[in-house]
């Protein structure tokens, strides 16, 4: 499966462009890979342009809650919702993910209730899900060091015979500029080595706040791979099918015990860093025109329109869907009830701690003693 | 005199000495652009660059890279954006960076700054990028460290760790960045390792570090109205540490309290506190009292990180108790 085998010329390798994986033009036409056969039918197509609207219209309700104070802050997946959609929809539920801040289109995929992901950005909970339930951990903020942790799951299911046609695998997400921490190289290096279940999955959407890709690498991030011993791939971030196809490839070849695979979804964030970051200040706006010239949806929908396969009824049902899923995140983040003051000394050990058993007791006083006053009054 | 935010005084700073010494450099994630929290804001502009370096994002290669830069005769100025990132960088902070003077016998300097954002102080940054982390530095002998608690003390303390000839970490308080004030036109230096007696006073000493500087001003004002004059002291470094001013302080006034950020367990209150057990013992009329961050990871939520982090209350009731005025009633 390695399109950037050993045997891969010098050219190829100091080459800028390497093979773009691409199923689904930009303009929504279906091109044929011969490495990547992909048996889909109209029905799963329609659902996964189901998905893209959806997680699309997720992300910008929570930018309009954002700009309107009902959020701290929130990272826009705006432009990356084919890479996402795409690999997400390629796990099994056995499968592990391990995301950035930025994976809502993949937690989607997961079955979480999009809710929960606000609470972290509204600031009410580290992260409100059950990483086993969904087989989804938290969002990893500090970058790059959930590479490891997979990795190290990757080896911990290896151990306990996970392996094998039915096995399981592991997919962790980063960006391109994490690429350049040396959690990320060391987790490339043992996940070789021992020929970890793991998928390598980096958005490379052309920046890291304000840094463009030429600060992190000379050399297109899948050939990185190569230097580590194992297989890496470009593929058209935003076409879902593409990134469908590779996605499913790779966590096979993981789950027989074929090892990690770096896959690079060349794609572009099309917002902001987070809402906080102005990107006029560091890049040129024909750059966004041009990457709005590839959008990840409008490709899917130009391909359901020209093959006749989805009419105006099935795009207004899925544009309704998604504003009631709007109005429904909206609601949830609105009526987020604030955290109990006590749940502070909650979960700091595994037992009982004394000396966090003193600052809980004296708050609980401390608390009570507005409750009394009150009464008093 | 001019009036700049805190944010403000750091660019300047870095500013002034980069104009005054052309060996020393910027390096950092997005500090060309101005920097996530504007910071090095207009500095590649002037200085272009060779001398202000956008990194890769690997805070273990800037700190190493930093000391490498050092040690070819360079003055580095290095930023790791959130102080919480020195965990991802502590090899090259805590193994590298502050033996080199001492393993090559006084061969080689380590003349290089680190700085950042750090601290809490309400933003709700949550666990991984809110904390209050000089005591982490303060346990590796041989990095100085400066917590500036106003603009002209960032300026001016920043300023002298760039002139100074051995590693210092800056660290910046995020919630003081938009805070204003006079600062010194002309070109402005604060030695490290002295400490200001902010607010006089004669009933306790209240010792504080950047931005519970402020929090002690504050409960001092409110502790005025009810008969108590608390003497402030911004120690403005903890390494190298103005203990004479503590001690000279609490000579006067009889009774202490250090006022931390972080965590009370092994903060760099507990240091404060121990020196004053053991040289200014018959000075004390009651116990030494420290006011510190929670001992829990910080809460993500603003409404529980304001009950972890210390505050104008905690200390004035802290206060109060101590000259037996309530019952202490807070954490
Ligand atoms: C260890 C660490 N260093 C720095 C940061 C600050 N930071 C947050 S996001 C980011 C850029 C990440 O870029 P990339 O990996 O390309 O992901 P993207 O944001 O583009 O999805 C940086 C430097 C951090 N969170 N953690
Ligand atoms: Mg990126």
């Amino acid at each position: 499966m390695a399109v950037d085998s050993g045997a891969a010329g010098p050219q190829r390798l100091e080459g800028t462009g390497g093979e773009l994986i691409q199923l689904l033009t930009p303009e929504g036409e279906r091109v044929e890979h011969p490495d990547y056969p992909l048996d889909i039918s109209t029905e799963e197509i329609k659902a996964l342009f189901r998905d893209l609207v959806l997680v699309r219209r997720i992300d910008t309700e929570a930018i309009a809650l954002q700009r309107q104070g009902e959020l701290g802050i929130w990272a826009s997946l705006l432009g990356q919702e084919a890479a996402q959609v795409g690999s997400g929809r390629a796990l099994g539920p056995k499968d592990m993910a391990f995301p950035t801040y930025r994976e809502h289109g993949v937690a989607w995929c997961r079955g979480l209730d999009p809710a929960k992901l606000l609470e972290l950005f509204r600031g009410v909970s580290h992260g409100g899900w059950d990483p086993n339930e969904h087989n989804f951990h938290l969002y990893t903020i500090v970058i790059g060091s959930q590479t490891l942790h997979a990795t190290g799951y990757a080896m911990g299911i290896q151990r306990d015979g996970a392996v094998g046609e039915d096995g399981e695998a592991v997919i962790v997400y980063f960006g391109d500029g994490a690429t350049s921490q040396g959690d990320v190289n060391e987790s490339f290096i043992w996940a070789s080595v021992f020929n970890a279940p793991v998928v390598f999955f980096c958005q490379n959407n052309q920046w890291a706040i304000s840094e463009p890709l030429e600060r992190q690498s000379r050399i297109p991030l899948y050939q990185r791979a190569r230097g580590f011993g194992f297989p890496g791939l470009r593929v058209d971030g935003n076409d879902v099918l593409a990134c469908l196809a590779v996605t499913r490839k790779a966590m096979q070849a993981a789950r027989e015990g074929q090892g990690p695979t770096l896959i690079e979804a060349f794609t572009y964030r099309m917002g902001a860093h987070t809402t906080t970051d102005d990107p006029t200040r560091y890049r040129l706006a024909a750059e966004l025109e041009s990457w709005k010239l590839k959008d990840p949806l409008e490709r899917v929908r130009a391909y359901l329109v020209r093959t006749g396969a989805a009419d105006a009824d099935f795009f207004a049902a899925v544009d309704a869907e998604a504003g009631e899923l709007g109005t429904r995140v909206r609601k949830s983040c609105l009526t987020m009830p604030d955290p109990q003051p006590l749940t502070i000394f909650e979960n700091v050990y595994s037992e009982p701690n004394a000396q966090v058993a003193y600052e809980r007791d004296r708050f609980a006083a401390y608390l009570d003693s507005f409750d009394s006053e009150e009464v008093g009054a | 005199m001019a009036e700049l935010t805190y944010r403000q005084a750091i660019a300047a700073a870095l500013a002034q000495e980069m104009a005054r010494d052309e060996r020393v450099v910027l390096l950092g994630e997005d500090v060309a652009s101005g920097g996530v929290f504007k910071t090095t804001t207009g500095l590649r502009e002037r200085f272009g660059p060779d001398r202000v370096w956008n990194t890769p994002i690997s805070e273990q290669a800037i700190a190493g890279a930093a000391m490498g830069a050092a040690m070819a005769g360079l003055r580095p100025v290095a930023e790791i954006m959130f102080s919480d990132f020195y965990a991802t960088c502590w090899d090259q902070v805590a193994n590298e960076i502050p033996k080199v003077r001492y393993m090559t016998g006084g061969q080689l300097s380590m003349p290089l700054v680190l700085r950042g954002a750090n601290g809490s102080g309400g933003l709700g940054f949550g666990s991984q990028h809110g904390q209050s982390v000089e005591n982490w530095a303060m346990c590796v002998p041989g990095i100085k460290i400066a917590s500036p608690a106003t603009p002209a003390e960032a300026f001016g303390l920043l300023a002298a760790a760039i002139r100074d000839n051995d590693p210092v970490i800056v660290f910046e308080h995020k919630a003081l960045y938009s805070r204003k004030e006079q600062c010194p036109d002309d070109e402005h230096v604060i030695p490290l390792g002295r400490a200001a007696v902010v607010r006089p006073g004669r009933d306790c000493t209240l010792v504080a570090l950047s931005i519970t500087v402020g929090i002690c001003l504050a409960a001092a004002d409110e502790l005025a109205t009810h008969g108590i004059e608390a003497e402030v002291i911004d120690l403005r470094t903890l390494v190298p540490l103005d203990a004479a001013a503590v001690l000279a302080s609490v000579a006067r006034t009889s009774r202490l309290v250090v006022v931390e950020e972080n965590p009370g367990q092994l903060g760099w209150g507990a240091s404060i506190a121990a020196i004053a057990a053991q040289e200014a013992f018959y000075d004390l009329t009651a116990p030494v009292i420290r006011i510190s961050g929670g001992n829990v990871p910080l809460p993500v939520a603003a409404s529980l990180e304001a009950e972890v982090d210390v505050s104008v209350p905690r200390v004035v009731a802290g206060v109060r108790a101590l000259l037996g005025q309530l019952r202490q009633s807070t954490g």
